[in-house]
């Protein structure tokens, strides 16, 4: 029992809506009790590779295992999961403990047992006294909480979540966060996860999927995806990037020039270089720099693996401990977020865009 | 701060005198006429006799005629709403649960035998299963019977009229409720271990019912005043108590005695209606006519 076990296992599965593909051979693997997130802009298949593991919607091509159980053809009511909607999906003519108790009433547990179970799962959501209340009782941070409680109180395989926080305000949804991932921890409960809000994605997932067009674009630890993208769809979903083209080239060394398209040089390490399969001489690629990764200053310190390029900042945009700039150079405007240390640059201002060598992520280069 | 209060406290009634006002004049006044004949007299020589005289009370609360038929009527108009709240249900999840796109045309199609008499509808199940109707010509013709088997004029055909007739709107009351559930609710039922079946019963019924229960009040209210069906499809003896007032009032133009009897007929109504409101609330049924 030593080596981890996958919770769910999807070997290219693909789901057809008539002619349409909403998700083409998809593989995938949650293991036993990680969180994996899956995010991408809305329609691109997140909800119905949801409904699949769910058994909400049937797989057209391609396998879903459960526990390392082929489960294709296993109805929903046999699969022993949790879901939890966007809508919360509480039955309104039930009092919370009913609702609770629901599937464990169908999982034939004693009713003894049963109350002493509603009970250790409120309390775990830290809605100890609401018991006898209806859903409309509560307000919709409450709601939530209940039912999350109402699918782990089954304990099931898999928590499935379908973006179970965007109906709630900023600050709950913050507040339900680190909620959710205190539960899941605790119960050590393999959890699928399904989002558009990037921060979100971030800051909960041992494992983050990127999804586009029915796709999986890139998967891997937040931290990883986040430096590292793999297409440029990623670099710009997550985070601001500055995408410019531009030409690889130079010997093989530890910093490597890039030749942007608009003139200036930037550089890059061997190993970022070395993502892009490189032809002799010169080579046509992508330079990816994060807004955040970009650091503004008044002065130009040169620094070693670091290019400095002077440019002039045309809009300050003001976002409380940040501050987002659009920098002129060379004609391209540049994004650029800053924390801001007693003030904001001005508008206007002449300023250097400090970019490190790790910084500038390589892409293959666009044929158009 | 007083002043705008009562302002405040004017204001629902300004916005509803035009309804108040129309419902008075077509509703109210005329009632309060049926109220006052309902103790005038019919003398021997057929002229009415003002005054407050309480025979006709007298009359229709001892005799037993009265009483039986106004039995028979509340069972015929059970019966009615119970084949009704069974048959219309199936029709009602259907098209609630559809995925296709002529929703609006099949809800329609609903509401498309409104749009012909009902008379002309009751009528037309003489055509059916009259003597010289479609099923004993069509017995006939195949040999199976020599002559015409006698199917119309007895109360189940009073009761398979009034069905007819009253569906639709048991359909829509149905299908009104079952169309705000969230599909959710019965998604999450599974997920917890329902099956299909269980997952009906323990969510999608207990939140049609408030439909149920609207459509099955319009249907034994609407059934119980009904004076149509029985005349056309009902024999001698299935009389229904809105018959006795039509009698009274049309063949023996006896208006005291008729006023009596609907008045009757309608305290028994609202009582039933205020019942079901105060434990099911009636606004149900406002939702179905959106
Ligand atoms: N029942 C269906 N019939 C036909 N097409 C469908 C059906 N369900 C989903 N689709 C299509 O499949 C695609 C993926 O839908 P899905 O709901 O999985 O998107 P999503 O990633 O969850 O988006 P969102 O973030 O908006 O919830 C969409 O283009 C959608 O139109
Ligand atoms: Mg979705």
């Amino acid at each position: 029992m030593a080596e981890t076990r996958n919770a769910v296992e999807l070997r290219n599965v693909v789901k057809r809506f008539g002619e349409f593909t909403a998700v083409q051979r998809m593989n995938l693997t949650v293991p036993d009790n990680s969180f994996v997130t899956f995010l991408g802009p809305s329609g691109c298949g997140k909800t119905t590779t949801l409904r699949m593991i769910a058994g909400l919607t049937d797989i057209t091509d391609g396998d879903l295992l459960i526990r390392d159980k082929r489960v294709n053809a296993l109805p929903i009511h046999k699969r022993n999961l949790g879901l939890v909607f966007q809508s919360y999906a509480l039955f309104p003519h039930k009092t919370i403990f009913d609702n609770i108790a629901f599937g464990l009433k169908y999982r034939k547990i004693p009713r003894s047992m049963i109350g002493e179970k509603v009970k250790r799962a409120l309390d775990l959501v830290q809605l100890p006294n609401v018991g006898d209340r209806y859903p409309n009782q509560l307000s919709g941070g409450q709601q939530q909480r209940i039912a999350l409680a109402r699918a782990i109180v089954i304990e099931p395989d898999v928590l499935l979540l379908d973006e179970p926080l965007s109906a709630l305000d900023a600050n709950l949804r913050e507040e339900m966060r680190v909620e959710l991932k205190r539960i899941q921890r605790e119960l050590g409960i393999a959890t699928v996860f399904v989002t558009h809000d990037q921060s979100e994605a971030l800051a909960m997932s041992d494992k983050l999927v990127v999804m586009n067009n029915g796709m999986i674009e890139q998967e891997g630890a937040p931290e990883d995806v986040y430096n590292n993208p793999v297409s440029a769809f990623v670099a710009d979903f997550l985070g601001h990037s500055n995408i410019i083209a531009g030409e690889l080239d130079g010997p093989d060394q530890e910093y490597m020039p890039v030749h942007l398209s608009s003139g200036e040089t930037l550089l890059t390490t061997r190993q970022q270089a070395g993502r892009v399969a490189r032809v002799e001489g010169s080579k046509s690629v992508r330079a990816v720099i994060r807004a955040e990764k970009i650091d503004l200053s008044t002065e130009n310190i040169p620094q070693d693996g670091m290019v400095a390029l002077p440019g002039r900042i045309k809009t300050v945009d003001y976002l409380g401990q940040t501050a987002r700039y659009f920098v002129t150079v060379n004609g391209r405007d540049w994004q650029v977020i800053n924390p801001i240390n007693a003030h904001p640059h001005a508008e206007g201002a002449d300023v250097f865009m400090n970019i490190a060598a790790r910084n500038c992520v390589i892409l293959p280069g666009h044929a158009d | 701060m007083a002043a705008e209060s009562a302002r405040g406290r004017r204001q629902p009634w300004i916005l509803l005198s035009p309804s108040l006002a129309t419902i008075s004049f077509l509703l109210i006044i005329p009632m309060m006429f049926i109220v006052v004949y309902s103790f005038w007299l019919r003398t021997a020589t057929g002229a009415d006799q003002v005054g407050f005289y309480l025979d006709n009370w007298q009359e229709v609360l001892t005799d037993r005629y009265y009483r039986d038929i106004l039995f028979q009527t509340f069972q015929i108009a059970f019966y009615t709403t119970v084949i009704c709240a069974l048959v219309g249900y199936i029709p009602a999840y259907f098209v609630a649960n559809t995925r296709m796109r002529s929703k609006t045309l099949l809800l329609l199609m609903l509401m498309l035998p409104f749009w012909i008499s009902y008379i002309i509808r009751t009528m037309s199940w003489i055509n059916i299963l009259g003597s010289s109707g479609a099923i004993n010509t069509f017995l006939i013709w195949t040999g199976a019977i020599d002559s015409p088997i006698s199917m119309l004029y007895n109360q189940t055909t009073v009761i398979l009229g009034l069905v007819h007739y009253l569906l639709p709107f048991m359909i829509l009351n149905i299908y009104v409720s079952l169309d705000g559930i969230e599909k959710n609710l019965t998604e999450a039922a599974q997920s917890l271990g329902c099956n299909g079946w269980q997952a009906f019963r323990e969510v999608t019924l207990p939140l049609s019912f408030p439909g149920l229960a609207a459509g099955s009040l319009l249907c034994f209210v609407l059934a119980s005043g009904t004076y149509i069906t029985p005349l056309v499809l009902g024999g001698p003896r299935d009389a229904m108590f809105a018959n006795l007032v039509f009698e009274a009032i049309v063949t023996q133009l006896n208006w005291p005695l008729g006023s009596a009897l609907s008045l009757v007929l309608l305290a028994l109504l609202g009582v039933l209606v205020a019942v079901y409101s105060r434990y099911l609330g009636v606004d149900q049924i406002a939702k179905s006519f959106r």
